[in-house]
């Protein structure tokens, strides 16, 4: 027992915690990429993550081609979408005031989510756990499904490569500078508009891989990108605007924060999130992580 | 003063902040190895040249050609890889990056450029410093560093915006020792320095801008007989 609740409780609300938390991280961190870059607010975040879900499901149901393979050719496709929309629009409305975008983007993720409502409708549609990962572990204290540790894994290796691309690359220091002062850059002769694409795609991309990730643990339906959204709009305010950091740690620290109200009180666990954002945003304007405070 | 056809040269340029016109035909010509230095008070549109020089403004007109390349209708990282280097008066140093990523920010552009060794021996404070974070440095270290990231890409011409500014007369010594050295090495440079006595150590001839173009130019030999009118033009 652990104050009062038996530690198989505990320990299951955690793990939903972590799993809930991982991708807030990962999708927290894709938004936090393109916020930091292209200052544009992506409100059609959540319908790429979906929009990975379902091409997943697609090239499984229609084609055949499961997990394993889906798990590159989802990210890239996604980011492929990413590029075209930034190259078509987004680079259209940097000039312009960023609210332009915002709106952009959310006309976009209505759209995305129209289409596939109109043709799959809101039900979900399942996706099966790949063979390899099916099944669980006994830890004695809890029942690990083997998947579940799958995403919690994966979602840290992914953030960790991310934040060594951002930290430890070339590609990075670009980003980074560009992000500081992107005239700059591009008068050392960077492309920065190549630049802003390529980053755009990427978070985009990271979105998708989200996505299929997520689709063998929630259905794979065209509402789970709007569902997502708005929580990871709160986990990237709680971590800063733009800052990578912020966003991957604020992503399992409220997915944590979420889990442990589920055990203690789970009447307040749909709303913890937003409560903790109400106090940053009081305390600490820029974010916990953010430098502009 | 070699009597080439110009490496810059620029005709009749205009730019503009939005609805302010801010130059009104700037007319100057920058031949291969010489040290040219644009005279002029606070606002009078001596920067505003630079940046619309590099293409910094997008609102501009008028003729930049570049080694025979036009300037003017390229995006701005290709008049970089033109071969022209540009070291912002703000220092532009990257507050997250370290100085070794500030210096290897810019890409190299062309061969002939300083490798990092011979960088560091000529500011070894960087090479001390090399892995703090670049607003960290004083402001003369700064200012080597946004001079130094350019010596490493191979531009073999500078544009250098009010170098001296808010620096102690040492460092401002150990800058002109440096420029001096850039032109020994045969490099262009284009110098915007409202500091004409320092500007007079290495510059082979001046332009004076007012009202947003230019008013007079002059080689160096000219300097004292000029005095007065610098006195008057510039307020010192």
């Amino acid at each position: 027992m652990i104050f009062g609740i038996p530690i198989q409780a505990f320990a299951g609300q955690l793990l939903v915690g972590l799993i809930n938390g991982s991708f807030y991280a990962m999708l927290s961190l894709g938004l936090a990429i393109i916020f930091g870059l292209l200052r544009v607010i992506n409100f059609a975040h959540g319908a790429q993550y979906m929009l990975g879900a379902f091409i997943g499901y697609l090239i499984l149901a229609k084609l055949g081609i499961g997990y394993w393979p889906a798990l590159i050719l989802v990210p890239i496709a996604v980011g492929l979408f990413g590029i075209i929309v930034e190259r078509l629009a987004l680079s259209r409305l940097y000039e312009v005031d960023p609210l332009y975008g915002l709106l952009f983007t959310f006309g976009l993720a209505l759209v995305l989510e129209g289409v596939f409502r109109y043709i799959y409708g809101v039900s979900g549609n399942p996706y099966p756990v790949p063979p390899a990962l099916a099944g669980g572990v006994n830890l004695g204290f809890m029942f690990l499904p083997i998947y579940r540790g799958w995403i919690v894994v994966a979602s840290l290796i992914v953030c960790l490569g991310a934040w060594l691309l951002v930290e430890k690359t070339k590609f990075g220091s670009y980003l980074r500078a560009a992000t500081e002062n992107p005239k700059l850059v591009q008068a050392f002769g960077v492309n920065v508009p190549m630049l802003l694409t390529l980053t755009y795609g990427l978070g985009a991309g990271l979105a998708g891989l989200a996505g299929i990730m997520a689709a063998p643990v929630y259905q794979v339906s065209p509402l789970m990108g709007s569902n997502m959204i708005i929580i990871v709009f709160a986990v990237v305010v709680v971590g800063g605007m733009g800052s990578i950091l912020g966003a991957i740690l604020t992503g399992y620290m409220l997915g944590l924060a979420e889990g442990l109200t589920k055990v203690f009180y789970p009447e307040a666990s749909s709303i913890v999130i937003f409560v903790i954002m109400a106090i940053v945003l009081l305390i600490r304007p820029a974010g916990l992580f953010g430098k502009d405070a | 003063m070699s009597s080439t056809a110009p490496l810059l040269s620029v005709r009749g340029l205009n730019a503009w902040y939005g609805e302010s016109h801010a130059l009104h035909g700037v007319d100057l010509d920058i031949r291969e190895g010489e040290t040219v230095t644009l005279l002029g008070r606070n606002g009078v549109g001596k920067t505003t040249t630079l940046r619309a020089i590099m293409g910094l403004i997008r609102k501009r007109t008028g003729q930049v050609t570049f080694a025979g390349k036009d300037l003017i209708r390229i995006p701005l990282h290709h008049t970089a890889r033109a071969g022209i280097g540009y070291v912002p008066e703000e220092r532009g140093i990257f507050a997250t990056l370290t100085v070794d990523e500030n210096l290897m920010l810019p890409p190299v552009i062309a061969g002939g450029g300083m490798g990092i060794d011979e960088i560091f021996d000529l500011f070894p404070n960087l090479k001390e410093r090399r892995n703090s974070q670049g607003t960290k440095l004083s402001g003369g270290e700064q200012q080597m560093l946004a001079i130094a990231r350019i010596l490493r890409t191979g531009a073999r011409t500078i544009l250098l915006d009010e170098p001296t500014e808010g620096l102690a007369p040492v460092i401002v010594q150990r800058i002109g020792e440096l420029l001096a050295e850039l032109k020994r090495r045969g490099m262009t440079i284009l110098l915007v320095e409202q500091n004409f006595r320092f500007a007079s150590r290495i510059a082979d001839r001046f332009y004076l801008i007012e009202h947003g173009k230019v008013m007079s130019e002059f080689p160096v030999g000219e300097l004292e007989n000029r005095m007065d009118e610098l006195h008057e033009v510039l307020g010192v």
